[in-house]
């Protein structure tokens, strides 16, 4: 009972990663209406930079603002100047493209700084927070970070004017338009948002997986999970995906006789793609109806 | 206010898109002294026109008031904005009952009144207006047109209305054009055509 | 979307293509062999996500699945490796098949990641411990390089090529034969219009599985030709990045465009090395630099730049 239950925080804690990584590829989606396979790397990419700056002597958690800062204007770039010539283009060649991004920047960060696994600091210190060790300081930390951020994401998106333009954008774009909305700068701040998040994300698990510039990939692939399981409508649905995807690869990693810890991603991802078959939509995703 | 009228296909929606920037147009467009052949979507909103599409072009997932507010969304002056919010809900009183509830659970009615609602939150010179009274009961759209009357009139602001309903459109408009595959066969007064049967007979079918 | 309807031209690259191996080195004919190999896999992609529709991120599996099939009975039960690629193809077609059974309740992002779980439990399940019997875990299995048959004097690399040359010519052809039937047609229909397909009356179910059915088993037999030319088969050569590299591919070539596949196969094998040549620390970036280039220069991959070239030649005639 104890080990469910510290299994379950410890899923929890990770979870909190994953949705941050969820609601980073949710929030990309809703702008531009394609799933951005570079956003694990963008996140690994704004971490080293972080650690970077960190090494030059920088306290931590003007590191972590500047990174932030830094990432969100990387996003707006790169919409802006990569994706901007592809707006009309197929899937597939959206696709392609952040492809090519992922190879960039993973190459890059190797370049850089090499492939070699360096430790990342956390403000948060690993002293264990609850008596029987349930959950340690960094854990807790996460799950903090992450109720803040959604806090602040909550409060943008509801009451300040841009947040409301940003959700018109996305809702119905032509429409946008017609209220005088600037759409492209509406989805370069998506990006922009959506980039910040990741460095975020990166910074808070980066202390756990260490850093390397193929850190993210295992992450990203389960906050993908997430972000499809909650039904890529809502930042709740990302949210709770992410957990949930969390709890589950952690209860089947230690619950799960001999293949539990070989099986762990595939486990989690047949459970998702099992209520994917079930609610075609994800959990909380409206049935899209179509005017025949 | 003018009025284009025209059946099926005449390339009135079409005419609409194409002062909006919607889609691809050649040749001159001016607005109040400024050509505006080239200018973006966007641009052309913010000098002033506000377009109600045909559909209605409601965010239909958002709330009523939050359709609204977004209609001033280029407006900086947060206390005219207001002001123009509660104008709004005095032309139409039922948005006001609905404020909070997600606009596409409003009627067909309502929801058009909620468009015309937005396209004067930005106080525009020139309300755009693609067959307002499509799918609308008679006595909304009368409802409705006294209130586009009223506009026009008290607030001076100038209406290009495309409809196909020309009864009552001609009993509103100053001006009337008449377009036909994409050409403009007949323009005047509105009381003119009204009063010429055989163009009402031939282009208009009554 | 264009056709090679000259004849000569496509005749003339056979002629080549059969004269090829004689002149080359024998390292440069393996490669050009994979690149048939990959082109293959790409047209099974193809059937699928460019003429129906159905985004897959999991081919990797069909290829994996092929080739362990192929190096599995070779390994274990000695059978010959041309009679390998039938059966690899068949267990591809049943596995597609019944994979694309529950699919055919998700659409577009779901279905990618339903197809993208399958690409990353392959290689897991394959190292599996308690399989490691059959699979070899880890480390996987080796395969004999076959001979060239009736004593031929062809180097085994020469004779693998015209192996897998055979086999890509009938393939291809196949699969343009299927494209230009009603089959094709009606697979292509359910991609543009699903629901104006049905009321025509085309049973969307059984269309989308068959066609799930057989793009595997292009695929698979690619992955079976792959195991046999590079003589092993190990889990982590199947990952999700093989998956990617299909797809890359895919687009290079030009979706819905059957030859495009070759061009799209030569760039998945040529195009990284080349990156490599240009700077061994920054391979990846420039690998990724050049995708994106090809998807601003030529959107339509290949296929368009074939198309705008016929064009002019035809503009000059």
């Amino acid at each position: 009972m104890e080990l469910l239950l510290q299994q379950i925080l410890a899923g929890i804690a990770t979870g909190t990663i994953y949705a941050c990584i969820a609601l980073a590829i949710v929030m990309t989606y809703q702008t531009i209406g394609h799933l951005n396979f570079a956003q694990g790397e963008m996140a690994m990419f704004s971490t080293f930079l972080a650690w970077q700056l960190i090494q030059w002597g920088l306290p931590y958690w003007t590191a972590f603002a500047l990174t932030v800062a830094l990432s969100f204007a990387g996003g707006v770039l790169i919409e802006r100047i990569v994706l901007r010539p592809i707006h009309n283009a197929p899937v597939l060649s959206h696709v392609a493209v952040f492809i090519g991004l992922l190879a960039i920047l993973n190459s890059l960060a190797g370049f850089i700084w090499d492939f070699n696994v360096k430790p990342f600091p956390t403000p948060f210190g690993t002293a264990p927070l609850i008596a029987n060790g349930f959950i340690d300081a960094h854990q807790a930390g996460m799950i903090a970070v992450t109720i803040l951020l959604l806090a602040f994401l909550y409060g943008f998106f509801r009451f300040t004017r841009v947040g409301l333009a940003m959700r018109a954008s996305a809702n119905d774009p032509v429409s946008a338009r017609l209220v005088g909305i600037r759409v492209g700068w509406m989805a370069a701040l998506g990006w922009g948002m959506a980039a910040a998040i990741g460095a975020v994300a990166g910074m808070m698990i980066a202390p756990i997986v260490f850093l390397e510039p193929n850190m993210m990939l295992g992450v990203l692939l389960y906050g993908f999970a997430g972000a499809v399981l909650g039904g890529l409508g809502s930042p709740a649905g990302a949210v709770i995906g992410g957990l949930i995807v969390g709890v589950v690869e952690n209860l089947a990693g230690t619950f799960i006789p001999v293949v539990g810890g070989e099986l762990k991603f595939t486990i989690a991802l047949a459970i998702i793609v099992a209520v994917l078959v079930m609610k075609p939509q994800g959990l909380f995703g409206r049935p899209v109806l179509h005017r025949v | 206010m003018t009025t284009l009228l025209g059946g099926n296909g005449a390339g009135k929606t079409t005419t609409l898109r194409a002062l909006c920037g919607m889609i691809e147009r050649r040749g001159e467009i001016t607005f109040a002294g400024r050509s505006i052949a080239r200018a973006s979507t966007e641009d052309i909103v913010r000098m002033g026109v506000a377009h109600v599409p045909d559909g209605r072009g409601t965010f239909v997932r958002l709330t009523v008031e939050e359709n609204l507010e977004l209609g001033a969304i280029t407006r900086r002056d947060r206390r005219a904005i207001a002001a123009d919010l509660e104008r709004v809900y005095g032309y139409f009183p039922i948005l006001q009952k609905r404020r909070s509830q997600q606009a596409g659970t409003l009627s067909g009615g309502e929801q058009q009144m909620l468009a015309i609602g937005r396209a004067l939150m930005l106080r525009p010179r020139l309300m755009l207006l693609d067959e307002p009274s499509f799918g609308l009961a008679p006595r909304v759209v009368q409802e409705l047109f006294a209130i586009l009357s009223t506009l026009n009139k008290d607030e001076g602001v100038s209406l290009l209305l495309v409809e196909q309903n020309a009864t009552v459109a001609l009993d509103l408009a100053d001006h009337a054009y008449l377009v036909e595959t994409g050409r403009i066969v007949f323009s005047g007064a509105a009381r003119d055509i009204r009063q010429n049967e055989k163009i009402r007979r031939s282009y208009l079918g009554y | 979307m264009p056709r090679l309807n000259n004849p000569r031209v496509t005749l003339a690259i056979i002629a080549v293509a059969l004269v090829l191996p004689l002149v080359i080195q024998n390292f440069l004919t393996f490669q050009l062999t994979l690149v048939l190999v990959y082109a293959i896999a790409i047209i099974g992609l193809n059937l699928l996500t460019g003429f129906n529709g159905q985004f897959s991120l999991g081919h990797s599996a069909f290829y994996a699945i092929g080739a362990y099939v192929a190096a599995m009975l070779m390994d274990k039960a000695d059978f010959p490796y041309a009679m390998t690629l039938p059966v690899a193809g068949i267990a591809c077609f049943v596995f597609g098949f019944l994979f694309g059974l529950p699919a055919l309740r998700l659409e577009g992002v779901y279905l990618a990641l339903a197809t993208f779980a399958l690409a990353v439990a392959t290689p897991q399940i394959l190292k599996l411990s308690p399989l490691e019997h059959w699979t070899g875990g880890v480390q996987g299995i080796v395969v004999n390089k076959p001979e060239a048959p009736f004593g031929l004097p062809l180097t085994e690399d020469q004779w693998l090529y015209y192996f897998t040359l055979l086999i890509t010519i009938v393939m291809t052809v196949l699969a343009h034969n299927l494209v230009a039937s009603r089959t094709g047609r009606a697979m292509m229909a359910i991609r543009d219009n699903p629901i104006a397909a049905r009321s025509m009356g085309i049973n969307i179910a059984l269309y989308k599985s068959l066609t799930f059915g057989v793009s595997a088993l292009y695929t698979g037999v690619a992955g079976a030709l792959g195991a046999i030319v590079v003589q092993f088969v190990a889990p982590d050569s199947f990952t999700f990045f093989l998956s990617i590299s299909l797809l890359v591919g895919l687009v290079v070539g030009g979706v819905g465009w059957i030859p495009g596949a070759f061009f799209g196969g030569a760039f998945v094998l040529f195009v990284p090395n080349l990156a490599e040549s240009f700077s061994k620390g920054l391979s990846g970036a420039v690998y990724g630099v050049m995708i994106i280039v090809l998807i601003y220069v030529l959107p339509t991959g290949a296929a368009g730049l074939t198309r705008a070239a016929s064009r002019w030649w035809r503009a000059k005639a």
